[in-house]
């Protein structure tokens, strides 16, 4: 990054942080309307660093590394065909799973920001699912949050020397589950019980998304395991390019 | 049938079984797997019988067959994209190996 790309960083950072002090909340995408207005804009204006400082990301990224493009694509063609599919689970009800994992794992974290945020406004104005006021919720949980987590626990394991195959999959589907964690949190934040407050409508949100997350997660997991490994056969020049074998996410430093 | 493409078909299989196995569960009979989200609007109408939702979706498909027609569409598009993308890696690979086992000459 140069010297204006940080500058903008850090300022729509110092902003968020005078907002942030506002709690937010999300689920499997926040319901349009279901979130009132000071938690819409406050999610949404934490979401602004995360999003500045992905696109510089991506950016340099592609100047750096052309071929990457494919990878990219690849990435957010995933999130869009995961992020589409409601899967039945124990629970009795239907969820879908995130498909940010991918792109967190081969772009870093902040990049995928971006790819989330595309798929989200595409289901938010075409499909009634989530919504333009709760974007900034959904984009939180989805694209920044569950990426991170997926980001931290991929290098963790990396640390620890875990199998590769093994840490992909433990990053991609403890990232999935996480979003629907941040989730949860972010509806009892703002919907606390009358009776227990706070801790009593977490116990309760966690209960509808992440109980019903937990299987999809572990098909996000294998899914991720298995299109890692075609890419191993098939594009090994790009995901050396993007320091895949080095322990990836090139530009994240 | 090399022992990696064995694993990929092992782990897809098991991804197809987690998703059916719900379905087959005893004690979800009856259940017509609604979304979580929808489960979510009954638990803030629960727990704040009078908040009521301030904005509503700019454009809401008018039925179940459209919104499926929607959601497809999005997976088609994706899966589209995402499989042609791998079908070029695949084939540039072969070439590759092709113009290592035969050096130019």
């Amino acid at each position: 990054m140069n010297k204006t790309q940080k500058k903008l960083v850090t300022l729509s950072t110092i902003l968020a942080i005078g907002f942030g002090i506002y709690p937010a909340a999300n689920a499997m995408h926040i319901m349009e309307g279901y979130l009132p207005v000071t938690y819409c804009i406050a999610w949404g204006i934490l979401c602004i660093p995360f999003l500045i400082a992905g696109f510089f990301s991506l950016k340099k990224t592609i100047q750096e590394h052309r071929k990457t493009l494919i990878l990219l694509a690849m990435a957010g063609a995933y999130a869009f065909v995961l992020s589409a599919l409601k899967i039945p689970s124990v629970t009795g009800s239907s969820s879908h799973m995130t498909g940010t994992g991918l792109g967190a794992i081969l772009f870093g974290p902040c990049a995928t920001g971006i790819l989330g945020l595309i798929v989200l406004l595409f289901q938010a104005v075409l499909l009634a699912h989530g919504g333009l006021t709760t974007l900034g919720a959904n984009t939180f949980s989805m694209a920044i949050a569950g990426p991170l987590l997926t980001f931290g626990i991929y290098k963790l394991c990396q640390k620890l020397k875990l199998n590769r195959m093994v840490t992909i999959f433990l990053a991609a589907s403890l990232g999935d589950l996480f979003t629907y964690c941040i989730t949860s949190f972010q509806l009892a934040l703002a919907y606390p019980s009358e009776v227990g407050g706070f801790s009593a409508s977490l116990v309760k949100f966690m209960g509808i998304f992440a109980a019903t997350q937990v299987p999809l997660a572990i098909i996000e997991g294998l899914l991720t395991v298995v299109v890692i490994m075609s890419l191993e056969s098939y594009a090994k020049s790009e995901l050396s390019a993007l320091g895949y074998f080095k322990g990836g996410a090139a530009n994240v430093k | 049938m090399s022992s990696k493409a064995k694993s990929i078909i092992i782990l897809l299989l098991l991804c197809v079984l987690i998703a059916v196995i719900p379905l087959t569960m005893s004690k979800n009979k009856g259940s017509e797997f609604g979304g979580a989200d929808g489960e979510a609007e009954t638990a803030i109408t629960e727990i704040n019988p009078d908040y009521e939702a301030w904005a509503s979706p700019i454009l809401e498909p008018p039925g179940g067959e459209t919104e499926s027609l929607l959601f497809c569409l999005q997976a088609g598009l994706g899966a589209g994209v995402f499989g042609y993308l791998l079908g070029v890696l695949r084939e540039r690979a072969k070439h590759e190996s092709k113009a290592e086992s035969q050096p130019a000459k």
